[in-house]
């Protein structure tokens, strides 16, 4: 029987005020085997730490028992102390008494008895515990950073400023993301493609960067410091190496009716197409949705006009497969559907616009060339109405319950510019609140209000009706308690924005977890944003959280000092809760195997000792420690119990259900 | 067909294929019959038995006989040949130590049902057609053998042999609505209540005197948790009545999507408990949640258990919450 000591914290008041401290060490104390318990304000401080090192070492404790927060928080903090008082740091166990009692009771003795409870069944387990020795593994020093919009070139420009080579794997054609297709940015108004397209140049230069334009990640395995990826170059029909991008093919491809995805649609382009003039790389993609040589087999004017002599019909799809040390994800957003609002006509009439769509209509590259005009017939615009939060801050299933947090700006900035350029227009904007806590922010939209004149009225639209040519719309201001009836030219909505339709399966691929939005979980929402749980994959940009361009780029370069932490290092401690077999009682029926996310199981033939002085040969699973992350999938699967995780063995977890049901 | 079994089995010892063959020999009275390995003509001659009785499965016996040195035949029914290939899947059988001879099944016939069709003192049963010839203590009397067939090949699922090196007798197919699930669809439409109380029913006649373990074609492990004392589940008086069928329960759970529905449980039971239907409840919903599977059906699938994909469905939405996603 193991020594146990017993720390019982108070963590201020967060577990004091619903669990009775006292009691439970009190109660705790007369458990078998425990020799010492005893309560403190906060075990995690200095002096609660000092606390029990003397303990270990005055009591001999062979195994430490901490009543406190979650494992997630301070596992590592009290494993350090234990190593330092000379116990092996996998001898303390946590009995987490504040996210799964304090916190979730109101009532004092039934959360004391819980965390009793909760106590007892920790020491069950410790009394099971072994010594463990973590090994090492070696650090593959490249970073591979997913999505190339202004987060992912931020963070691999930093990384290669660092020394580090850094690959960026984006699935569009071109690299820019989302802020290509933005004119001005808030709140200095200077001109997007000016701010932007001088750093994709310099990710395309830089000697430590690859770029991976047109690809996707396919596959993902090994652990930090270790990842094993596999890249998809998806076939662009024209060989990147080789195309000029000179555009000759993009004004002679007789396809002439595709939908510009980079203007959203509001006009066309060619079946093979360089998505903007300032592109990166500068290469011709041809669509194989248009292209009629792809389809049919006939036509070739591409190639014909093609002097480089790029275009290659008959290009497959590449697999490239590359180690990574860490893994950034920066997958980034897209504005939601508007099909589900019907009330504001955006289906109906061609004038009811996304506000993505008006800052292509604003653009000088835009569809209009910078003039502002009605997509319905081209005429200049005279009324416009802004509709906020038109799918944020939903409560109704249609939209997201979050705040997009960007519309607010780009819609005073949308309003500013508009009446800068055409004095001649009204400009509405209906809003439920205006936030703007960001520097600069509020004075640049007190600008748009006071210098600009834009009439903002608190109040929601309930309904666009077009009517002869008009768009008849209809709201409610709430400080005038009146109802308001505009004819207005065109109506601009600031749908919300959500996280790129890929993330999910780059999440599950990378077993890293998401939030009910499909937003990436921070390992710490306050201590650690721009990690994720998932050891060596890290955040950048939207994907964590809606965010603007300057918060983007903070986060997108603090992303990249994390990378460049991990990859310095040469080793890196491994977990040694991994699982491991029995081979005694092995089948080698390869039942773990099949169920490891990780491929961290072989097999192998082994001889035994049988009956009679015989030897016998059976097929054996091996773990391999290093790979191995301890998720525990291989020991249910096995049928005969061959398999068990070390730290978290079967008869360790018994033995707590045990104590928690006695 | 058992003289066509009996000459392949001398001929593959005799031109040197095998050193030993795998059937069926008469045991305490002529329809028990139990798996045999013969080694000589002689043996063969004299003992081996093939008749509307060896329903014994004997694919799991290649488990031990395909690591001894040599070449061993084995005589599969189609049923058994599913167990077979689920074997090989699991790396549990040594396939080029073993030769393989299919033989075509229509069904095997079960004593208690010729009992129970009123023949008493039964010394003899030959078939013919689809008839059986009885010799009794009585005297002679003839039956269907239809109404003899066992539970199990009444709803057989499949008479294709999916693994042999040579057959005898004409290939079969596999059978669509067999209605190897009405019994389960009926448990399934039982209250909560009526349910643990036919479960209760049956169970608690068990005598865990291990028959479904030792006979069952899922069951291989080098060490079994109901024999390992570290398992915290080992062979051990039962308490109560509850704890006997949580023996049954966990096996089911052990062989769950391995499982190719042979019935071997079933046919060894001492007690008639019916556990095939706790395996095929796991069958049914595992079809239903994950698409149709047969377990050794092939070679190549992975059971819907040990594989996970991203559309894996949750069962709880589909069964609690009316196949809504949150």
């Amino acid at each position: 029987m193991q020594r146990i000591g017993v720390f019982v914290c108070w963590c201020g008041t967060n577990i004091a005020a619903t669990v009775d401290v006292k009691a439970v060490a009190e109660a705790l104390g007369k458990e078998p085997g425990v020799v010492f318990a005893t309560d403190y304000q906060y075990m995690c401080s200095q002096a609660g730490q000092d606390m029990i090192r003397d303990a270990i070492k005055e009591h001999n404790l062979g195994g430490v028992v901490i009543c406190s927060c979650s494992p997630r928080m301070h596992e590592t903090t009290f494993r350090k102390t234990a190593e330092k008082a000379g116990l092996n740091p996998y001898m303390v166990e946590i009995a987490n008494i504040r996210e799964q009692c304090s916190w979730i009771h109101k009532d004092m003795p039934t959360a004391t008895e819980k965390a009793v409870i909760l106590g007892r069944a920790a020491i069950a387990k410790v009394h099971l515990n072994a010594p463990l020795t973590a090994g090492e593994s070696p650090v593959t020093k490249r970073a591979l950073v997913i999505g190339g919009g202004i987060a992912g070139i931020q963070t691999a420009l930093d990384i290669a400023d660092a020394g580090f080579p850094v690959d960026i794997v984006e699935k569009k054609p071109t690299i820019g993301g989302k802020m290509t297709q933005i004119d001005k940015t808030f709140p200095t108004l200077d001109c997007a493609a000016c701010i932007l397209t001088p750093k994709m140049v310099e990710a395309a230069q830089n000697e430590n960067i690859r770029i991976f334009s047109y690809s996707e990640v396919d596959s993902v395995k090994g652990f930090v410091g270790n990842f094993h990826a596999t890249i998809r170059r998806k076939a662009r029909y024209v060989k990147e190496d080789v195309c000029t991008g000179c555009g000759l093919c993009t004004e002679k491809c007789p396809q002439k009716k595709v939908p510009n995805e980079f203007n959203l649609g509001l006009d066309n382009r060619r079946a093979i197409y360089i998505p903007f003039a300032q592109a990166v790389p500068k290469v011709a993609t041809i669509d194989p949705n248009y292209c009629t040589m792809l389809k049919s087999g006939k036509c070739g004017v591409c190639a014909k006009v093609c002097t480089a002599g790029a275009i290659d019909y008959k290009q497959k799809d590449e697999f490239i497969e590359e180690d990574y040390g860490a893994i950034v994800v920066a997958t980034g957003f897209n504005p939601i559907k508007l099909d589900r609002y019907d009330e504001y006509a955006y289906s109906q009439s061609p004038d009811v616009v996304t506000s993505l769509e008006f800052e292509r209509l604003m653009n000088a590259a835009g569809p209009t060339a910078g003039t502002l005009l009605r997509p319905s017939d081209g005429e200049h615009p005279h009324t416009l109405v802004f509709v906020q939060c038109v799918g944020s801050r939903e409560t109704r299933d249609c939209g997201k319950p979050y705040c997009s947090k960007i519309c607010c700006m780009y819609t005073a900035k949308h309003a500013m510019l508009c009446r800068e350029k055409y004095p001649d227009t009204e400009v509405y904007v209906f809003y439920i609140d205006v936030r703007t806590p960001g520097k600069n922010f509020d004075e640049f939209y007190r600008r748009a209000v006071e210098e600009y004149g834009v009439h903002y009225i608190k109040g929601m639209v309930g309904k666009v009706v077009p009517e002869n040519g008009k768009l008849k719309v209809q709201a409610s201001d709430l400080l005038s308690n009146e109802q308001i009836h505009i004819d207005a030219d065109m109506v601009i909505l600031a749908a919300a924005i959500e996280p790129d339709e890929s993330a999910r399966s780059i999440a599950t691929m990378l077993t890293a977890s998401m939030d009910t939005n499909d937003f990436f979980t921070e390992a710490h929402p306050k201590l650690r944003p721009v990690e994720s749980p998932t050891a060596g994959i890290f955040l950048s940009g939207v994907c964590q959280g809606p965010k603007d361009i300057p918060e983007t780029v903070a986060q997108a370069g603090a992303a990249a000092s994390k990378v460049i932490g991990l990859l310095a290092k040469d080793h890196l401690m491994c977990n040694p809760c991994v699982a491991e077999a029995n081979e005694l009682m092995c089948n080698g029926c390869s039942s773990c195997e099949k169920v490891c996310p990780y491929g961290a199981i072989t097999y192998s033939d082994k001889e035994f000792p049988g009956p009679n002085r015989t030897r016998v040969l059976r097929r054996v699973a091996s773990v391999n420690p290093a790979v191995c992350q301890g998720c525990g999938a291989c020991t249910v699967a096995c049928p005969s119990g061959a398999m068990d995780l070390k730290g978290f063995s079967t008869s360790q977890i018994m033995a707590e259900v045990d104590a928690i049901c006695k | 067909m058992q003289e066509l079994i009996k000459a392949k089995a001398i001929e593959l010892l005799e031109n040197g294929t095998v050193d030993r063959v795998l059937g069926w020999k008469a045991g305490e009275f002529f329809y028990d019959l139990t798996p045999a390995v013969f080694t000589s003509r002689e043996e063969i001659e004299k003992d081996f038995v093939y008749s509307v009785f060896s329903g014994a499965n004997l694919s799991k016996y290649l488990v031990k006989e395909s690591r001894k040195d040599g070449k061993v035949a084995a005589f599969l029914k189609p049923c058994d040949t599913y167990s077979f290939n689920q074997l090989l899947k699991e790396h549990r059988i040594w396939r080029d130590h073993v030769h393989v001879v299919g033989i075509a099944c229509d069904g095997m016939c079960d004593m208690e049902k010729i009992r129970a069709y009123g023949a008493k003192g039964v010394l003899s049963v030959e078939r013919d057609g689809d008839t059986l010839k009885l010799e009794t203590l009585y005297g002679p009397m003839t039956m269907n053998k239809a109404d003899a067939e066992a539970e199990r090949c009444i709803c057989c699922k499949s008479r294709k042999l999916v693994a042999y090196d040579e057959k005898i007798g004409e290939d079969g197919d596999v059978i669509e609505n067999s209605g190897r699930f009405d019994m389960v669809a009926k448990l399934e439409a039982m209250t909560p209540d009526e349910r643990y109380a036919f479960w209760q029913g049956e169970l608690s006649k068990c005598i865990r005197c291990n028959a479904c373990r030792d006979v069952c074609p899922a069951c291989t492990c080098e060490k079994c948790v109901f024999d390992n004392p570290k398992s915290g589940i080992a062979q051990k008086a039962a308490v109560n009545s509850f704890e006997e069928s949580m023996y049954h329960i966990i096996r089911a759970f052990h062989v769950a999507s391995r499982c190719t529905d042979c019935g071997e449980c079933s046919r060894v039971c001492p007690q008639n408990i019916p556990l095939h239907l706790l395996n095929r409840k796991f069958i049914k919903d595992i079809n239903e949640l994950y698409g149709e599977y047969q377990s050794g059906a092939d070679l190549e699938t992975r059971p819907p258990l040990m594989n996970f994909t991203q559309e894996d469905c949750e069962p709880s939405v589909v069964y609690e919450r009316g196949g809504k996603q949150a």
